[in-house]
């Protein structure tokens, strides 16, 4: 039978980065993710579903369906 | 906190040491300031000040006309009851002194309102000695009913009160609270309240705290002169005033300068007030709270209150009487002897001839919530 | 006698906050922090969104600092909280400058969810500075939820325009026990002078200094026009006497 439904595929995950839909692959750390974006991990603070997380966790994190991340930076404010 | 958290703070502060360190540079300077501290208003109340007067009176003179304008206030005090189960030693209602004690009936209220309300006085105040059981609250409020039809104003200088009960009485048309903590220097206070329910001196200070939590719209504090030294009086009568007005911002808030008089019973002022001191204080109140009230009673004689008025004072006291039916023509002795014996016509006619206009009404309540 | 701001536990010698935005070059902060003396350096959080790479701010801010990150980009208290509990997660300490703005035109600071935000926040143990516009009714009120200090605008962020709130402030001054910081709006050194010399605690500049030719230079004269201010209203200046003459004495009559 033929779904009328969009078939994401088994092996990629709904995640929201900075209040957008992204896709990422199952299996994926929050430390795999940062490094996809190329960010430098020492200039930036990332929320994990509403949590500050340390940087030195972000390997230890594997990327659920649905999760919500916030990836930020301090500069300059007045 | 309460005012009464507040005053103890100066309980070891030495008045006179900071007088002596005064000069006559300190003094002007502080009148020239925009803003006085409670510091400032303590300068302005030192021996040291009394040089310069003059100036503190242009200044005063100035910020109450642009604070205020040319007007005073008119009001006349009424005695409801002389019934009092204190035992203030310097006043003629207390307990101990034998004399006829007389509470009006309402058509007698209704009787004297009517005398008063044809001179075009529409502020008064009712006074009562402190007895719960013969002028109680709902007493008060039913001459509350009555003096409605006649006034628009209805102040109260009675018995301090629970916060419930002055919202009792401003539902019922009260709109101003007078209560003197007679004096603020504790010691002194218990001394001369050697019992009754006045000796809560804690009670009475939060009293006008109270009124304000309870929605008055006016309240006058002071300290009667002569029971101390008035310098640290007058200080702390401002402090109470200032705190007053920081927490309510919304009530007007003024103070009276009442100096003992003779009365039935006499009991001399221990502590000398002359003019020159009761000038100073109200200038350098003035220069303090520029928006506060001043009222001077018929206390003061007619010469004097004619100078005050361009020293500060705003509201005044005209066609008085203090014994219980006094403009009924009962024989009646009266809390103290009044000084100046004016008619509120003959007060009017004074004050326009200063170039001030005499007001009877500032304003009308409108009793009904809109729904 | 040592002349010291205290602000929540710590003692502060000097009275000008720097804010880092719209700075050239990052690498101008410690320059300009070494020559103003700056003790309090106000940081933003944002979103990074693209792969660009950028530096951490922090890092250019000396370590003996009090990092203050503000809450910029939050619209309501709700957001503003968030904010300031992750940039104490980060590592910035317990300072936080309150900043909720939803309007943006003028970028004027919403009073009512600042309370709102200042009183969670100061329940939490932060040490809340909030922006405001200064009105005494809200500043009250900030006090009683908690606030360390209050930061009234000399004039829209940004603006140069000096003090135009001048009167408002001098209320703030007058009524608040509070540190007041006029925060926004300084263009010039001689207006935070003025300030000063009116008796307000300290002042936070951004704009103005991040924005001159020379910004080190800048934040110097600013730093100097800061300390002669406070100097000059520790020392009281000379009331303006008003020379009018009376044309009648009135007390007069206490001599008769």
């Amino acid at each position: 039978m033929v779904g009328f439904f969009v078939c994401r595929g088994r092996d990629t995950l709904k995640i929201f980065v900075n209040g957008k839909d992204e896709v990422a692959e199952d299996g994926t750390t929050v430390a795999d993710l940062i490094a996809v974006k190329g960010f430098n991990p020492k200039t930036i603070i990332i929320e994990y579903n509403y949590e500050l997380v340390p940087s030195e966790s972000w390997n230890g994190i594997l990327l659920k369906e649905d999760d919500r991340l916030e990836i930020l930076r301090f500069v300059g404010g007045g | 906190m309460s005012f009464y958290e507040e005053i103890k703070k100066y309980a070891l502060f030495d008045f006179e040491s900071f007088f002596e360190r005064i000069d006559v540079r300190d003094v002007r300077k502080t009148i020239a300031r925009s803003r006085l501290s409670e510091r400032d208003y303590l300068i302005l109340l030192s021996p040291t000040a009394e040089q310069c007067l003059e100036e503190m009176a242009q200044r005063a003179h100035r910020l109450t006309i642009q604070h205020f304008g040319r007007v005073i206030f008119l009001y006349t005090p009424l005695y409801l009851s002389n019934y009092c189960v204190n035992h203030c030693v310097y006043c003629g209602f207390q307990v101990n002194n034998k004399m006829e004690r007389k509470k009006l009936n309402f058509s007698e209220v209704d009787e004297e309102a009517r005398i008063i309300a044809a001179t075009g006085l529409k502020h008064i105040l009712i006074l009562t000695g402190e007895s719960r059981k013969d002028s109680p609250v709902s007493y008060i409020k039913e001459c509350v009913e009555v003096l409605k039809k006649y006034f628009t104003s209805i102040s109260i200088e009675i018995y301090p009160m629970d916060e419930h009960e002055y919202a009792e009485l401003i539902a019922a048309g009260v709109d101003g609270l007078t209560i003197y903590q007679e004096v603020y220097d504790e010691n002194i206070y218990s001394e001369l309240h050697p019992a009754g329910p006045k000796r809560n001196y804690r009670y009475r200070m939060e009293a006008p705290e109270r009124a304000c939590r309870a929605g008055i719209r006016t309240v006058n504090v002071g300290a009667l002169l002569g029971l101390n030294r008035w310098r640290s009086e007058a200080f702390f009568t401002g402090l109470h005033a200032d705190y007053l007005q920081n927490r309510f911002p919304d009530v007007e808030v003024s103070i009276s300068p009442p100096r003992m008089r003779p009365h039935l019973g006499g009991f001399p002022p221990p502590f000398a007030v002359t003019d020159k001191n009761l000038v100073q204080y109200m200038l350098a109140f003035r220069l303090f709270m520029p928006r506060g009230g001043i009222t001077v009673s018929t206390r003061e004689r007619a010469g004097l209150r004619d100078h005050l008025i361009k020293l500060g004072a705003t509201k005044m006291s005209a066609g008085s009487s203090t014994s219980v039916g006094g403009r009924l023509d009962f024989d009646s002795a009266g809390q103290f002897e009044i000084s100046d014996e004016r008619s509120v016509s003959e007060m009017a006619m004074m004050l326009y001839s200063q170039g001030y206009q005499p007001v009877y009404k500032d304003w009308q309540m409108i009793s009904e919530e809109p729904p | 006698m040592e002349d010291f701001l205290k602000i929540g536990d710590r003692e502060l010698t000097s009275r000008l906050f720097l804010g880092t935005g719209k700075f050239s070059s990052n690498k101008l902060i410690p320059e300009v922090v070494k020559a103003s003396g700056v003790q309090v350096v106000t940081v933003a959080l944002r979103r990074v969104d693209t792969a660009f790479e950028e530096e951490n701010i922090a890092a250019y801010v000396p370590g003996d600092c009090i990092l203050m990150p503000n809450t910029s980009g939050a619209r309501n208290a709700k957001e503003a909280i968030r904010i300031a509990r992750l940039a104490r997660a980060a590592g910035c300490g317990n300072w936080v400058k309150i900043e909720v703005i939803t309007d943006n035109r003028y970028l004027l600071p919403d009073n009512y969810e600042t309370i709102k935000a200042t009183e969670t926040l100061s329940a939490e143990g932060f040490v809340v500075l909030p922006y405001m516009s200064p009105d005494l009714m809200v500043a009250k009120k900030l006090i009683e939820v908690g606030a360390a200090a209050v930061m009234p605008l000399g004039s829209p962020i940004g603006s140069n325009r000096g003090l135009r709130t001048r009167e408002l402030v001098r209320i703030l001054v007058e009524e608040i026990p509070l540190p007041i910081v006029v925060d926004a709006g300084l263009g010039r050194p001689s207006e935070a002078a003025e300030a000063m010399e009116m008796g307000v605690a300290a002042v936070l500049v951004n704009t103005a200094i991040a924005t001159a030719n020379d910004p080190v230079a800048m934040a110097r004269a600013f730093s100097m026009a800061v300390k002669a201010g406070r100097m000059a209203y520790l020392s009281g200046p000379g009331e303006i006497v008003d020379y009018a003459r009376a044309s009648s004495p009135l007390t007069g009559f206490l001599r008769e």
